[in-house]
């Protein structure tokens, strides 16, 4: 391995340190005493604020259902693609990744042209059987769904890939039913695939904001997320309110990429 | 976080391991269909969900585009304030990603080659932007380079701005895409060359940077597509002033707004089919490292 001299060494260290510093570091650092600056009143206001509280719990809520959707039909949809041979394969692990390239603006308006209840395509027949989807935590939980929909497969295809089918081969030859084999022998060799695409899946859906804005109405109190009410907040100018928010998002995401950068040592070796 | 960022998921350009090829080679003496019943049941119901979720969504998007024909889209696209929304959007994009692969590429050789106190802070920031809600993004720009900014510079609301979201939020992507290819590098080829009295500037122009450039393209294509489609970062920072700081997903959004949703969907069809060239030609890329390596 060739070596780089002193000063360049030096001088590409700094480059690398300083951009993530001002552009990351610093501005994150600043929201984090912002929200500290009057001691813990701006978070225990925000947590007293009914608006905060509700738009945390719906966002909970949705990104619950949000990821165990995912982490089911990403499960699935990964054994499926590694395991079998079927006709369109190929297009469909294709398009499987199509949801991380498109804007979440117009995620949110493919959903509401679909489901929304006035000129939608399926949107007025659910309606008359009382089922919202537009303006509602099931649209929501579709837009989650759909931003977030590649993130498992991505972690469980490649491990499903490099473990191979032997192992099932063998278990299925000893005469265990097809749950067995997947409980016993597919599912503990995938684990830890599959806990870091649920965490990604959870710091994205609690995270997504154009989708859900269009989706939900955006109605106070009742389609509000998290992620909107800092909007709401700062636009209303309750920045205290808003700084404290967005601290509690910040603490979630980084507390999902701490857990992720403890879990991946473990599965490399 | 890296294989989370980097391209084509699936079994189609995989430089396997030999045990990951076998089984495979195996198979493609069997026949087409190796579905089980059970399987083939579970494959329908994927497929509904999917149809449901993602693909009759994006129809409804293109054939709601579609509706007005050709002279719908040219005055969608004709409307000046719209024009400059796409000038400004594939600019500042082009810049950022320009951005990124000069940085990006520094970043990633600094965590793979460098060794000092605080590199492992410095790889787990790197994946913040990616998971940090985009809305707070924005918000946390705005608190360094917004009116009360302890630097002194005041972006917000300027096309600064415009790039400043950008560049955070694409931060990832290039170092994530080059980090892992520069692992794997063998020194060997290097030390060749050394020994021969290559330079050190000989070096990385002719045997680094050749084999990081397949890396570079994908994590820029990348950068670029989620430049071009992003929307919260912008909402609080940019202030969305027309003809200055107004991107083509604000206005997609002021369409819906004001129920222009066929003009909406014009401008969205637009963006769909970006975002589509950029996976084509991600999976290029892709097919030719893998034929390589």
């Amino acid at each position: 391995m060739v070596d780089v001299s002193l000063p360049t060494k030096w001088l590409l260290r700094v480059i690398a340190v300083g951009y993530v510093f001002f552009l990351v570091a610093w501005p994150i650092g600043l929201i984090v005493q912002q929200t500290f600056a009057s001691g813990l009143g701006n978070l225990s206001d925000a947590l007293g604020d009914e608006q905060v509280v509700g738009a945390l719990q719906l966002t909970l809520m949705v990104a619950f259902w949000a990821v165990v959707i995912n982490l089911v039909f990403g499960v699935g949809i990964s054994l499926l693609l590694v395991r079998f041979e079927f006709p369109g394969k190929r297009v469909l692990s294709a398009l499987i990744d199509l949801p991380l390239s498109v804007s979440p603006v117009v995620v949110g308006l493919a959903l509401l042209l679909v489901y929304n209840g006035r000129d939608g395509w399926i949107g007025p027949a659910a309606e008359s059987r009382g089922f919202q989807i537009i303006f509602d935590s099931p649209g929501m939980v579709m837009a989650t769904c759909f931003v977030a929909l590649p993130l498992v497969i991505r972690e469980v295809v490649p491990v499903l890939h490099e473990i191979g089918d032997d192992q099932e081969q063998a278990a299925r030859s000893l005469g265990a039913s097809t749950r067995q084999t997947f409980w016993r022998i597919t599912l503990p060799s995938i684990k830890w695939a599959v806990v870091y695409g649920v965490v990604l899946s959870l710091a994205r859906s609690l995270g997504e904001f154009g989708a859900v804005k269009i989706v939900s109405g955006n109605i106070t109190g009742q389609t509000q997320t998290a992620t909107l009410v800092v909007e709401a907040k700062y636009q209303n100018f309750q920045q205290s309110t808003a700084y404290a928010t967005s601290f509690l998002l910040i603490l979630v995401s980084v507390a999902c990429l701490v857990v992720v950068a403890f879990l991946r040592p473990k599965r490399a070796h | 976080m890296t294989s989370a960022l980097i391209g084509a998921t699936t079994d189609v350009a995989r430089p396997a391991s030999p045990e990951g090829r076998r089984p495979r080679r195996a198979r493609r003496t069997t026949p087409r269909n190796t579905l089980t019943p059970g399987a083939g049941l579970g494959l329908g119901v994927a497929m509904i969900w999917f149809s449901l979720l993602v693909l009759i969504p994006l129809s409804a998007v293109i054939a709601a585009a579609g509706s007005g024909g050709w002279s719908r889209y040219l005055s969608v696209l004709r409307n000046d304030q719209t024009w400059a929304a796409v000038q400004l959007t594939v600019g500042q994009s082009l810049l950022v990603t320009l951005v990124n692969i000069v940085i990006g590429t520094v970043i990633a050789w600094v965590l793979v080659r460098d060794q000092f106190w605080g590199k492992r802070l410095l790889d787990v920031i790197i994946d913040v932007p990616f998971a940090l809600p985009t809305i707070v993004a924005g918000l946390v720009l705005l608190s360094l380079y917004g009116p009360n900014s302890p630097l002194g510079v005041h972006w917000a609301f300027t096309e600064n701005a415009v790039a400043l979201a950008l560049a955070f939020v694409t931060l990832p992507f290039v170092v994530r895409t080059v980090q892992p290819v520069l692992e794997e590098l063998e020194a060997d080829v290097e030390e060749a060359a050394a020994s021969l009295g290559a330079s050190r500037a000989t070096i990385v122009r002719r045997i680094i940077l050749p084999s990081l450039a397949p890396a570079i393209a994908a994590g820029a294509a990348l950068s670029f597509a989620r430049a071009i489609s992003e929307y919260g970062s912008l909402v609080l920072l940019s202030g969305n002033r027309p003809f200055e700081t107004e991107v083509v997903s604000v206005r997609v959004l002021t369409f819906i707004e004001n129920g222009n949703t066929e003009s909406a969907a014009a401008l969205a069809s637009v963006m769909l089919f970006v975002a589509l060239v950029v996976i084509v030609a991600l999976d290029l890329v892709q097919r030719r490292v893998a034929r390589r390596g």
